[in-house]
């Protein structure tokens, strides 16, 4: 069938109301993202399936729900009952949980919470389908979390709540209702106006005004134009993309459609990581089933307007994140960055104009452009609108996903969406923007999150990796951590950037090992200042970042690794031994059972020793003792 | 001539070249990798005959093959075991399981074992960095792991 009419939409909208919200039958949703299934969720469906294949029991598959530490997760609706979604649910486990819904039991230690409104931001010209049923039963709503308490879901907002590969689900919350009403009802240029008053800026980590690059693009000289989807999410640490296109891979086509009918394309490009074989799948089939219904191909919902999406897979660069290196790695070739001298809006992709936004950017457009430009413009501070996605990761409690508003503080995302630092240790630093960020100190946790305020701090949005650190990181070696990953991945055209960063590692390695020497910090303050300045890409001009935030906020761990050869973090094991505090040892024999270089001596309940002669410092015994009575000196 | 076959189909080179990447110079990197995947590494005779087929000289695929990690020129193990190290898995303790597994299997990150049991590699980030520290085997990933964890893992795989 082609969708040609708004009929047709509202049909199939209606058709799947029951299935995602009143299931006739007791259906399970298991989330079933990367994160889920390496957390087990693709036995507790295969388990699911088998038993109850015969039963009147349903189950589905969704995208991630955010909180990955407690994966795999599974969100119950029981006809008449509350909706409540469980933690850590093994496949041993389901057939009990099942079989206690079914008595209108909730299992109480595997209760993450109770939904109390599933809708999405588009649809509130729905009713909230849980009124009535849900209550307060004394089981907490996933709003009461405090993880949860905080965000506002645009770009996520179907993540977790619909089968991924069901383009019916996508449609029945609200979906390619926008993209309607822009190809029938608006003319390109009031698109980009709408893109520009919203204040929607790249998420992949420039922050430049998406409206005015559409525009640049539209105006721009060229008789073919494209579309780019920048889906090689390379940053470490950073996840929000896969998640995108994992959970609800059409609110990326549909924001692509919207863009491409306003710049005037006809040809689209996804790039995805070669990393993310499941993106590549969900992404696979929400393009079929989308040309299946006329949303893609020619004559897109009954207008004259013919748009087509391919998906090209990357092949390992990091570097390919960049614009120009990801137009050139489409082209089929080795992506070198260019010189942006021409911007790519101008002539990108095969010497044509071409809009390159990433999955983060294309999944509020949609969201944008049916909720309205004014709205999205009152979230966020003046200059950074709407929300971001962040994964927060490292030490911290509650890893996960997390989607709130710009201007949000540092300190409520790690402390009170994330829950705090793992282990009661101390926090020492968050660390956002990948590999071109930096570090950020606890004297800058208020700092709100915008893209000018983290950038005035040293670091930088980047794509939205928030990786927290706690006391046991040696700053230095994150410092040098980075870098070497740049090393890597520096394409080595220019120089600067090719000898600069390979020098940088050098003295940083050095700094490690402990063969640090006077002079060392101004060397790499100078190089750094070489890197950033003479650098063809952003990749060499940002470089230096990891170096330049350690030295501004932990200059004194450079200092104690450079002239007391001490690394106060116990991270470099040249410069730093483990004691056994003679107070807090009780003698439990935990570290003796543990070390595997069997360096720990000592008879139970006594004091135990360690054989420095022996000692690897693989952290064991450290991570092992529950008493602190191992010490690192 | 050399007969490539993939997926179980002789002459199927031909075939994935015209009719899965339209014969067409630009898909060229999509082309290695379903000759990487098919064979675990780029053997030198397919490259020599993409090139004629595509009418692109070999140094350029070379270039490409030794740009993109994911290529490799050498034939790897039986079993790719790949051990995260994207910053949160790095945090999280990452570097000690690649040590670990580097001296249980006596070769080096990037290096195949003998028998052609394992070969090791590192990847920085596949995007589980709620679960790190993470290693997969083949296509498996394996989260919240630790050295121990690991080394048990490798006996599944022969």
């Amino acid at each position: 069938m082609r969708i040609t009419k708004k009929d047709h939409l509202k049909k199939i909208r209606a058709g799947v109301q029951d299935s995602l919200y009143a299931p006739p039958l007791l259906k399970l949703n298991i989330g079933m993202a990367t994160c889920g299934i390496a957390a087990g969720a693709k036995e507790v469906y295969d388990e699911a399936r088998e038993i109850f294949k015969k039963q009147d029991v349903l189950v589905a598959r969704t995208g991630c729900l955010g909180l990955c530490e407690e994966e795999p997760l599974v969100d119950i609706q029981t006809p008449g009952q509350p909706r409540i979604v469980y933690r850590r649910i093994s496949a041993e486990k389901v057939l009990e949980l099942v079989e206690a819904h079914q008595r209108a039991e909730y299992p109480e230690k595997s209760i993450l919470g109770q939904m109390k409104d599933p809708r999405s931001v588009l649809e509130d010209d729905i009713d909230n389908p849980l009124n009535g049923i849900f209550s307060s039963n004394g089981i907490p709503t996933l709003e009461e979390i405090p993880f949860y308490d905080k965000q506002l879901k645009i770009a996520l907002r179907n993540c977790g709540y619909i089968d991924p590969e069901s383009i019916e689900e996508y449609i029945g919350r609200g979906g390619y209702f926008s993209a309607f009403h822009a190809l029938h009802a608006m003319e390109p240029d009031d698109i980009i106006e709408a893109i520009k008053i919203s204040g929607l800026r790249g998420r992949g980590g420039g922050g430049f005004p998406t409206g005015i690059k559409w525009a640049t693009c539209r105006k721009a000289h060229g008789e073919k134009k494209y579309v780019i989807c920048n889906a090689d999410e390379g940053d470490p640490g950073a996840y929000m993309d896969r998640s995108v296109l994992e959970g609800d891979p059409h609110s990326v086509l549909e924001g692509m459609i919207i863009g491409a009918y306003a710049i005037g394309s006809n040809e689209g490009f996804i790039y995805v990581r070669n990393e993310y074989p499941l993106a590549v799948v969900r992404l696979v089939e929400a393009i079929k089933q989308a040309e299946n219904y006329g949303l893609l191909g020619d004559d897109i919902l009954g207008s004259d307007f013919s748009f087509n999406i391919k998906i090209s897979t990357g092949a390992g660069a990091f570097v390919c994140g960049e614009s120009t290196a990801l137009m050139r790695s489409l082209e089929g070739r080795v992506g070198r960055p260019r010189a942006k001298y021409i911007h790519t809006v101008e002539k990108g992709y095969r010497e044509s104009p071409s809009t390159l936004n990433n999955v983060e950017t294309w999944a509020n457009v949609p969201v944008i452009m049916g909720k309205g430009a004014q709205w999205y413009a009152t979230l966020g501070t003046e200059k950074s609108k709407g929300t971001k996605v962040f994964s927060l990761v490292g030490k911290v409690k509650n890893t996960g996903l997390v989607e709130v508003p710009m201007g949000t503080s540092l300190r409520t995302i790690i402390y009170d969406v994330g829950g705090g630092i793992l282990r009661k240790k101390k926090f020492k630093a968050v660390q956002t923007g990948g590999p071109s960020g930096g570090c950020v100190p606890e004297g800058l946790l208020d700092l709100p999150v915008d893209y000018e305020r983290l950038t005035q701090a040293g670091s930088m949005m980047g794509s939205g990796g928030m990786i927290v650190m706690d006391q046991d990181t040696c700053m230095v070696d994150v410092a040098r951590y980075f870098l070497e990953f740049l090393q890597e991945e520096s394409c080595g055209q220019c120089v600067p950037c090719r000898e600069g960063i390979t020098r940088l590692l050098q003295v940083l390695n050095d700094i490690c090992a402990g063969k640090g020497k006077d002079g060392d910090i101004e060397l790499l303050e100078d190089l750094s200042d070489t890197v950033v300045k003479l650098s063809l890409c952003a990749l060499g001009g940002t470089a230096p970042n990891p170096v330049l935030t350690t030295l501004a906020y932990f200059r004194d761990e450079y200092i104690s690794h450079i002239y007391d050869k001490k690394c106060p973090g116990g991270v470099c094991k040249e410069l730093f031994y483990y004691e056994i505090d003679e107070e807090n040892c009780n003698g439990c024999h935990v570290c003796f059972r543990k070390c595997p270089e069997q360096a720990i001596s000592g008879e139970k309940k006594e004091l135990h020793t360690i054989d420095q002669e022996k000692c690897i410092k693989c952290s064991i015994c450290y991570e092992a003792c529950k008493f602190d009575a191992i010490n690192i000196k | 001539m050399t007969v490539f076959i993939i997926s179980g189909k002789k002459g199927a080179l031909d075939d994935l070249i015209n009719e899965r990447f339209a014969g067409d110079k630009e898909n060229l990197i999509m082309i290695l990798q379903a000759i990487n995947k098919e064979y675990n590494y780029l053997p030198r005779p397919a490259l020599t005959y993409v090139s004629t087929r595509l009418d692109v000289p070999l140094s350029q695929i070379y270039g490409i093959a030794t740009f993109y990690s994911m290529f490799s020129l050498e034939p790897r193990g039986r079993n790719i075991v790949t051990i995260c190290l994207g910053t949160a898995c790095h945090v999280r303790g990452g570097e000690r399981i690649k040590e670990r597994l580097e001296s249980y299997l006596g070769i080096h990150a990037g290096d195949t074992t003998e028998d052609m049991r394992f070969t090791l590699e590192t990847v920085r980030c596949i995007g589980c960095c709620s679960l790190g520290p993470v290693v997969t085997v083949n296509e498996k990933v394996y989260a919240r792991t630790d050295s121990e964890k690991t080394l048990k893992t490798l006996d599944q795989y022969e």
